[in-house]
C-alpha cells in the first residue's frame, strides 16, 4: 500500500514537472513583477531582443520582489527590471544607496549583474489628493505630523519593507498608525477618499489621472530607486550588450509619460513599448494588437490553462487523498493526525504558500499545481475519513460475518457508503482550486489569473473581469457538474440534501 | 466444501467453478463421519479483559436442527455466535464446525459456508434488496442463470413479491427486509445459519408470519441452524433444542419439550414461568 502512494507521489511530481518542459528554441525568459512600469520596461526589453533575432518568452506578472528575484537565482527566468533601492535595501541588506559596483560585487555569487540603469528614479513618494493638500497645508512629509485625523493606508510591501513605512515612521517622527492594502486599489481608495495618505512610486501614470500630489521628501529619507535589467550573466554577452543600450534612455518626465499612455490612455504595453523604441530608431513588431478575436483567443487559452491546472492538481488530490484515507481511517491516532496535517497545510495563505513552492519546484506550472494539490487534501481527506469512520457498525459486522474480504468491504460497503461524503469533499476542493488557481499568475502559471494581474497592475477593471467571470462561471459549471455526477452515482435516499 | 453432501452443504448443482480439492474431499469425508454435530463446543473459554464471558462451555448443537441460545444481555450469547463464525477466537478449548475447527485464517471462504442474519436485517442501503441478496453469488462466480434460479426460488420460500427486488430496503416494512435479510444469508446455501436476534425489531403479529415462513424454510433448506435470542417465547416457538446461558455458563440444554417440562434450575424454571 505504501508502495502505491509512492507512486502516486511519483505520479503527480511527473505531472507537474511534465507541465513545465519545452524550451527547445531555449528562448530568453523574461519577466516582469506586477507593476505596470515593470510590464512596460519588460516589454520594451522583449521587443528589443526579438529585433535583433533572439526568441523571448515573456512570463510578465510575478507576484513581488521576492519571488522574481528568487525565480532569478534559480535560473527560472533570464533576466527581470529592478530597483537598485529594492536591490540593496530588501534582497541584498546593503543598507542606504549602496554603489552599483557594491551590489554587482554581492551579485556576482549568485551569477547575476545589474546592468546599466533606464536613468529615471522611481522612488517611493507619499501622495495625497490635490484638494486635501491644499486645504490642509501639506506640502512636505512632515507636514503630516501635525493632522492626526488623517487615515494612512500602504501598499503590504511598503508596510514591512525597512526603506517604507517603518524607517519612514522614525526618520519624520510620525505618530500614526497605518493598515495595508493592495497597491494596484490603493489609487481608486484614494481618490474615492476612503483613505487620505498612501504610497506612490513618482514615476506612477496614475499620478496624473486620479490628481495626486506628492509630499516633497525634505528630510532625504527614501533611497533612490533606478530602474535597471537584473539578469543571469549566463544569459550571454550578446544579450547583455543589447540590453545596456536602454541605458540612459529614459528620464522622470519620459518614464511618467509612458506609463500614464497605458493607464491613462488605455494603449498596450505592446503599442507603447514599440512607439517607445521606433523613436529610437529600432523597427521593433508590436506583437499584440488588442483586437476583438485575440480577446477571445486570450480567453479560450486562459480557460484551458486554467482548467488544465486546476484538474491535474484536483486528480492528484483525489487519488492520494482517497488512498491515503484508506490507510488510515482504521487507525485513530493517525487519521486525526493526517487530518490535522492537512488542515494546517490549509491555512497558509495562497499566495505565502505558492511562494513557498518556488526555492522546490520554480515558477510556472509545476508549484501552481502542487501548491493547489496541497490545498485540495484536507476536503478530500477530512470528508473521506469521516465517511469512512462512521458507516453504521451493524453494517460492517454483518459485512464481515458474510465472508467479505477486507478489500471486497472497502469496494462494496466502505466506499458506496461513503460516496456522498466523498463527492461532496471532491466538489468543495475543486471549487477552492478554481479560486486559488487565479493566484498562480503571480508565479507565472498562467490561467485567469494573467488578465487579473494584468488588470491590477493597469488598474484596468476590464482586464480584472476578464479574468474574474470566466473563473466565476467555471466555478457556477463545477458545481452543477458534480451535481449531475451525485445523481448518477448516488442512490436518491443517499444523498446529501 | 466441507458438510455432508446431501446435508450440511445442500445439493450443490450450482457449483463453484473450482474442482473439489484434496482437502475438500478429505474435510468433506470428515464431514460425514462426525456429521451429527453441525457445531460443537469443547472447554471453550473466552475473556475479555481479564472477565470471564464464556468459561469452560462444553456443547453440542445437532445438525439439522435449530438450536435456540437464551440469555440476558452480557450472559454471553453474542460472543458465542462470533466464536463459532471465526470473529473471535477461544482462550481455551476448541470450536467445530460440521468436524473442522474454526480457521484462525483466511477465515472468509468458511464465513461464506454460513449464513449470517442479524437483528434489524443489516442491509445495505446503497444496495437494491435484490442486489443484498445476490452479491456473494457474484463474487463466488456463480453463473447469472445459476443466480437468477436460486434467487426466484428464495422469494417464493420467503413470499416475498418480485416487486421488491428493485426496491431499496428502506421502501420495505420491517418484516419485508427481515425475510429479504433472510434470502441473503440462505443464498450461498450454507450448511449453517446462525441468527442474531433477527426477529427482535419486528412487531408481534408480523413476527407470526415470519416464524411460520422461517420454519418452512429451515425445513425445506435442510439448514441447521443456531439462533440466539433473549425471548423464550420465541426460543420456545423456534427451537428443536434449547440452550440457557447464564452469565458465561450453561445451565441448561436439552430438547425444548425436555427444558420445558423440567426445567431442573430455578432460573430456568423462572424463564419459563416468566414467559410462557
Amino acid at each position: 500500500m505504501t508502495a502505491r502512494i509512492g507512486l502516486a507521489l511519483a505520479l503527480l511530481l511527473a505531472v507537474s514537472a511534465g507541465a513545465d518542459v519545452g524550451h527547445a528554441a531555449e528562448p530568453i525568459r523574461i519577466a516582469s513583477k506586477n507593476s505596470n512600469e515593470s510590464y512596460l520596461l519588460s516589454e520594451i526589453a522583449a521587443q528589443l531582443l526579438e529585433s535583433k533575432g533572439f526568441a523571448v518568452e515573456r512570463r510578465f506578472g510575478l507576484g513581488g520582489t521576492l519571488i522574481a528575484f528568487d525565480a532569478l537565482v534559480a535560473g527560472e527566468i533570464d533576466l527581470y527590471m529592478e530597483y537598485t533601492g529594492t536591490l540593496s535595501q530588501a534582497i541584498l541588506k546593503l543598507g542606504h544607496d549602496a554603489s552599483r559596483e557594491a551590489m554587482n560585487q554581492r551579485l556576482k555569487g549568485d551569477g547575476l549583474r545589474l546592468l546599466g540603469p533606464f536613468g529615471f528614479n522611481n522612488t517611493y513618494a507619499i501622495a495625497v489628493r490635490r484638494e486635501q493638500a491644499q486645504a490642509l497645508g501639506l506640502a512636505r512629509i512632515g507636514d503630516l505630523a501635525g493632522q492626526p485625523a488623517l487615515k494612512l493606508v500602504f501598499s503590504h510591501e511598503f508596510l514591512e519593507r525597512e526603506d517604507g513605512w517603518p524607517g519612514l515612521k522614525r526618520a519624520y517622527g510620525l505618530p500614526f498608525g497605518a493598515t495595508g492594502i493592495e497597491h494596484a486599489l490603493a489609487y481608486q481608495a484614494i481618490a474615492e477618499g476612503s483613505l487620505d495618505v498612501t504610497d506612490a512610486y513618482s514615476t506612477d501614470g496614475e499620478l496624473l489621472r486620479y490628481d495626486l500630489v506628492l509630499l516633497e521628501d525634505d528630510r532625504r529619507f527614501f533611497p533612490r530607486y533606478l530602474a535597471a535589467p537584473l539578469v543571469r550573466v549566463d544569459v550571454g554577452a550578446q544579450v547583455i550588450e543589447v540590453l545596456e543600450t536602454l541605458g540612459g534612455s529614459l528620464d522622470d518626465a519620459a518614464a511618467q509619460a509612458l506609463n500614464a499612455a497605458v493607464v491613462v490612455d488605455g494603449l498596450s504595453f505592446a503599442d507603447v513599448a514599440a512607439g517607445f523604441l521606433a523613436e529610437r530608431g529600432v523597427a521593433a513588431e508590436s506583437a499584440a494588437g488588442a483586437g476583438g478575436d485575440d480577446l477571445w483567443r486570450s480567453l479560450a487559452a486562459n480557460t484551458a490553462q486554467h482548467l488544465k491546472l486546476t484538474l491535474t492538481a484536483l486528480g492528484a488530490a483525489v487519488a492520494v487523498g482517497l488512498l491515503l484515507s484508506l490507510l488510515i481511517f482504521r487507525r485513530a491516532v493517525a487519521a486525526r493526525l493526517v487530518v490535522y496535517l492537512c488542515g494546517l497545510l490549509q491555512t497558509v495563505p495562497s499566495i505565502a504558500l505558492l511562494a513557498l513552492m518556488i526555492p522546490l519546484f520554480g515558477i510556472g506550472a509545476a508549484p501552481a499545481v502542487v501548491a493547489l494539490f496541497l490545498y485540495s487534501l484536507l476536503p478530500v481527506v477530512r470528508n473521506t475519513v469521516t465517511a469512512l469512520t462512521t458507516i453504521d457498525p451493524t453494517l460492517l459486522r454483518v459485512a464481515d460475518a458474510m465472508g467479505l474480504s477486507r478489500r471486497q468491504q472497502i469496494r462494496h460497503v466502505y466506499l458506496p457508503l461513503s460516496m456522498p461524503s466523498v463527492l461532496a469533499g471532491i466538489r468543495t476542493a475543486a471549487v477552492i482550486n478554481i479560486g486559488t488557481a487565479t493566484l498562480a499568475a503571480f508565479i507565472g502559471a498562467g490561467g485567469l489569473g494573467d488578465p487579473i494581474v494584468t488588470g491590477l497592475a493597469l488598474n484596468d477593471v476590464s482586464f480584472i473581469l476578464q479574468g474574474a467571470v470566466p473563473a466565476a462561471l467555471l466555478a457556477i459549471a463545477t458545481e452543477l457538474a458534480f451535481e449531475g455526477v451525485e445523481r448518477v452515482a448516488v442512490p436518491g435516499h443517499l444523498r446529501a440534501r | 466444501m466441507w458438510g455432508l453432501p446431501h446435508g450440511f452443504a445442500a445439493p450443490c448443482h450450482h457449483a463453484r467453478q473450482a474442482p473439489l480439492s484434496f482437502r475438500d474431499l478429505i474435510s468433506g469425508s470428515l464431514g460425514a463421519i462426525l456429521a451429527a454435530e453441525a457445531v460443537q463446543f469443547d472447554g471453550v473459554a473466552k475473556a475479555f479483559a481479564g472477565v470471564p464471558v464464556l468459561d469452560g462451555v462444553n456443547l453440542s448443537f445437532p445438525a439439522g436442527l435449530t438450536t435456540a441460545v437464551v440469555g440476558e444481555s452480557g450472559s454471553g450469547k453474542t460472543t458465542l455466535l462470533q466464536l463459532i463464525n471465526g470473529v473471535l477466537q477461544p482462550d481455551a478449548g476448541q470450536v467445530r464446525v460440521f468436524g473442522e475447527a474454526v480457521p484462525r485464517q483466511a477465515v472468509e471462504p468458511f464465513r461464506r459456508r454460513i449464513g449470517y442474519a442479524v437483528q434489524g436485517a443489516g442491509l445495505f442501503p446503497h444496495l437494491t434488496n435484490r442486489q443484498n441478496v445476490v452479491l456473494l453469488a457474484q463474487l463466488e462466480g456463480w453463473t447469472q442463470d445459476a443466480i437468477e434460479a436460486r434467487y426466484a426460488e428464495l422469494l417464493e420460500e420467503m413470499d416475498l413479491p418480485e416487486e421488491v427486488s428493485r426496491r431499496y430496503p428502506h421502501q420495505l416494512s420491517g418484516g419485508q427486509q427481515q425475510r429479504v435479510g433472510l434470502c441473503r444469508a440462505l443464498m450461498l446455501k450454507p450448511g449453517l445459519l446462525l441468527l442474531d436476534e433477527p426477529f427482535s425489531a419486528v412487531d408481534p403479529i408480523t413476527r407470526v408470519g415470519i416464524y411460520e415462513r422461517f420454519e418452512f424454510v429451515q425445513r425445506h433448506e435442510g439448514v441447521s441452524t443456531v439462533l440466539v435470542t433473549h425471548d423464550m417465547r420465541e426460543a420456545v416457538h423456534l427451537g428443536d433444542r434449547l440452550v440457557i446461558l447464564r452469565a458465561g455458563q450453561v445451565v441448561r440444554s436439552g430438547t425444548t419439550d425436555e427444558v420445558v417440562n423440567a426445567p431442573g434450575d430455578s432460573y430456568v424454571e423462572q424463564l419459563v414461568n416468566q414467559q410462557l
